[in-house]
């Protein structure tokens, strides 16, 4: 099949679509008017539903009720809009629904402005809303991978029975790539869910709920939960290293930055420093492992976390790395990007002071 | 001979409500009116968030419960991808006229097809007896210890009149379960506006007086009384859209 | 790989510009990306994109240090100039913008693109004209591929395809007069 060329949004659009969604809520919000807008005009096409909703908290509630009901449903938004799904989250992680919600990342806190940032990775990957519950958070970092995580997405929802998040910034919603799509999914792939309130009557009644009062259920039902996160944890951490066996400083970054960090290893290889660098895929189970790998190497000295934030998944790289090698950090935030030549200086100054110590 | 039977539209859990409470009342007669249209195999319940919040423990159907006020949104996300199924919504004055207004009032101007039975017992009864969207005036609650006072409180939303202001729903109408006669008088609201819906007409919704003799502080039968007398002063009952009616 | 900047006002076909670049780029089996930038007003805005075209793997989509930049109006033109990659190309529009770009490590053409587009029948053909001037230029993509670009935009529309190919031409014929 050849390639087509196609916005980072509409990419993921198409993920969701040709692996089944068939109903998406969503509310007006820069950068990701694109995604209702393009989704308004195609779910009609595919059978599927499309409904503005009134704000970003009914949004993720359609949701809550088409994907308890049994089918595929996504909504999309970008950091305002998600804090006000976070509720919505919570009463679906809880209530163990599949389905697909999209961060399509600007720069906060507050309103904020609607340039790229990830300034909202706690709230991704550590639960988000209230209690102890996670997503399974994919970070894409072009527009095929905006499509096929979008697509991956809803099959591990559906396997694990929790939702899934993509977490892109404003640069993924803009750029234009050239994109393979997947083949159109067949509705009759997809595994019949035995628990959806699709209104069974004469089999044994559904419920979907979140509201455990007995603290001796409730424990078992979040102790049940943890466990499927350990499960996710176990089988789905995914993360890209380049050229990291030989290298003295391995940066790190997710999503469009990682781009930009990995032409500035090439540039740091130009000049003969031995760089590498790591691409967490899933933040959320996060891939220490890549940097335990790292960790333990003679030749890296230090690491550096490189993000669009004043410093978040650096928490999880030093987690990661356990104290075994210095873990600095370098980040532009309120919708600024860094360079190549930014990073490259920074990963001098870092490899520098790892020296000195 | 009849004998008295209870409907299987209703599981047989032991309901939680306080005695005298008329919740267990519209209970019944959602689920006879379920069970008499003969839907009850194709039917999926929103429980709220409020004293009915255990309803999905209740209807023998398939069950969501809703966060706080979310309940139409919820019923619009099943609606929409089961478009034939029976879609029914149970909420409290709290939840759909406080916190969850936005949701009521859009799902209604969309029309969505969907019967909404709309619990008003002037109170938040669960948490204990605080000021409600719809306390009247003078009505004590623990968050107004003296009686609602407009110039502080505002005033009680009549949601029937505020829905019959939009063009899209089919019907509406307010009911009260003060006595026998308006029971079934709600008993045929109801029935009508889960039958509107199989029918593919469009959005229902029936507004239900009911009693809190708890957090009002009164006796059961008192509690009746005011219902009859004083709840159905500021919320006029009767007919406030009916398209079957031209 | 060469990283083009084009910049101008909204409305003034930089961001399809750019699209024509970076489709013509695919369909010569080449990596492409396009990222555009905005504020956040409908109308009359700065816009620019950044279009990058290479036979590798594109890493950095961002185009900070600009091997080409296309400035279509003085704003842009002096805003961006100074990041141009020494010994890269500037276009200029110069119908409604100076030249002067105060620096003597790049080449500078100054392109009277709203006069050429004009005589091309078209004004709103300014950006066609620049693209032209940068076919001709660099050789980026080739000549068939923009039009077909054009073909399938303004497929139905003879007149407006008529006008833009001219457009085209002119700016490929004013730098290769040069």
């Amino acid at each position: 099949m050849s390639k087509i060329l196609l916005h980072g949004t509409e990419a993921i659009c198409e993920g969701a679509i040709r692996n089944g969604c068939r109903a998406f809520f969503g509310y007006p919000i820069t950068p990701q008017n694109e995604v209702p807008e393009y989704m308004s005009v195609k779910m009609p096409e595919v059978g599927g539903v499309f409904v503005q909703a009134e704000s970003e908290v009914a949004a993720i509630n359609m949701v809550y009720g088409a994907a308890g009901a049994g089918t595929r449903a996504m909504t999309s938004s970008s950091s305002p809009g998600v804090s006000l799904k976070q509720e919505g989250i919570s009463y679906i992680a809880c209530a163990r629904i599949p389905c697909v919600v999209v961060n399509v990342m600007r720069a906060g806190p507050g309103l904020g402005g609607i340039q790229p940032a990830q300034g909202d990775y706690f709230q991704a990957t550590k639960g988000g809303g209230h209690g102890d519950y996670h997503l399974i958070v994919l970070a894409p970092s072009s527009v095929q991978e905006a499509c096929d995580f979008t697509y991956r997405a809803f099959d591990l929802a559906d396997k694990y029975r929790v939702p899934a998040m993509i977490l892109a910034d404003g640069m993924i919603g803009q750029l234009m790539e050239p994109v393979e799509l997947p083949p159109m999914r067949d509705l009759s792939e997809i595994p019949e869910k035995e628990w959806a309130t699709s209104g069974h009557y004469g089999k044994e009644r559904r419920v979907l709920n979140s509201l455990i009062i007995k603290p001796e259920e409730l424990e078992p039902h979040v102790n049940e939960l943890q466990k499927t996160y350990d499960e996710i944890y176990k089988n789905e951490r995914r993360a890209l290293s380049y050229m990291t066996e030989d290298a003295e400083i391995v940066l790190t970054a997710y999503g469009t930055p990682a781009r930009i960090v990995k032409s500035a290893v090439n540039e740091l290889r130009r000049q003969g420093v031995k760089a590498g660098c790591i691409r967490p895929i899933t933040l959320y189970p996060f891939p220490d492992d890549a940097y335990a790998a790292c960790a333990v190497r003679d030749c890296t000295k230090a690491f550096l976390s490189v993000e669009l934030s004043l410093g978040q998944m650096v928490e999880d790289v030093k987690l990661a790395v356990n104290g075994k090698k210095p873990v600095y950090f370098y980040g532009r935030t309120g919708g600024n990007v860094p360079d190549e030549e930014e990073i490259v200086r920074a990963a001098l100054e870092s490899l520098k002071k790892a020296e000195a110590n | 001979m009849k004998v008295f039977q209870k409907t299987k539209m209703l599981t047989d859990a032991h309901l939680h409500y306080c005695p005298g409470c008329t919740h267990g009342i519209v209970h019944r007669l959602v689920a006879e009116s379920i069970e008499e249209l003969g839907v009850q195999d194709k039917c999926i319940g929103i429980a709220p968030v409020g004293c009915a919040v255990f309803a999905y423990d209740y209807f023998n159907c398939d069950m969501q419960e809703a966060a706080h006020g979310r309940a139409p949104a919820v019923a619009t996300g099943i609606k929409r991808t089961h478009p034939d199924k029976i879609v029914f919504v149970y909420q409290g004055d709290g939840d759909l006229a406080s916190i969850g207004m936005a949701e009521t009032v859009h799902a209604a101007a969309r029309g969505e097809k969907i019967s909404i039975i709309f619990i008003n017992n002037s109170i938040y009864g669960m948490t204990g007896g605080q000021m409600a969207p719809t306390t009247l005036i003078g009505q004590k609650a623990t968050t107004c210890q003296n009686g609602r006072d407009p110039a502080v409180n505002g005033y009680p939303i009549r949601v029937c009149e505020l829905l019959a202001t939009l063009d899209a729903p089919y019907y509406i109408e307010r009911v009260s379960t003060h006595d026998v006669k308006h029971v079934l008088a709600a008993k045929k609201a109801i029935k009508k506006a889960i039958q509107f819906q199989a029918e593919d007409r469009g959005y229902s919704f029936v507004e239900v007086l009911v009693s809190c003799p708890t957090n009002w502080h009164m006796r059961p039968v008192d509690a009746l009384r005011f219902m009859g007398e004083e709840c159905t002063k500021t919320f006029p009952l009767g007919v406030y859209r009916d398209k079957s009616q031209g | 790989m060469i990283r083009i900047l084009l910049a101008g006002q909204g409305g003034q076909g930089v961001l399809s510009a750019g699209r024509f670049l970076a489709e013509s780029g695919l369909h010569e089996g080449r990596e492409v990306s396009y990222l555009p930038a905005y504020g956040p007003e409908m109308r009359g805005g700065t816009a620019n994109c950044a279009v990058i075209i290479s036979d590798e793997e594109i890493a950095s989509p961002l185009c900070t240090v600009p091997d080409v930049l296309i400035a279509l109006n003085s704003p842009s033109f002096h805003k961006f100039a100074p990041r141009v990659k020494k010994g890269g190309i500037i276009i200029v529009n110069g119908s409604i913008s100076d030249s002067f770009a105060g620096r003597d490590d790049v080449s500078v053409y100054d392109i009277p693109a709203n006069d050429i587009a004009i005589e091309a029948g078209d004004v709103r053909a300014a950006n066609m004209v620049v693209t032209g001037a940068l076919v001709a230029l660099t050789g980026v993509v080739q000549e068939r591929s923009i039009l077909n670009c054009l073909r399938e935009k303004f497929v139905g529309k003879q007149n407006v395809y008529t006008n833009n190919e001219r457009a085209f031409r002119l700016g490929m014929q004013a730098v290769q007069n040069k």
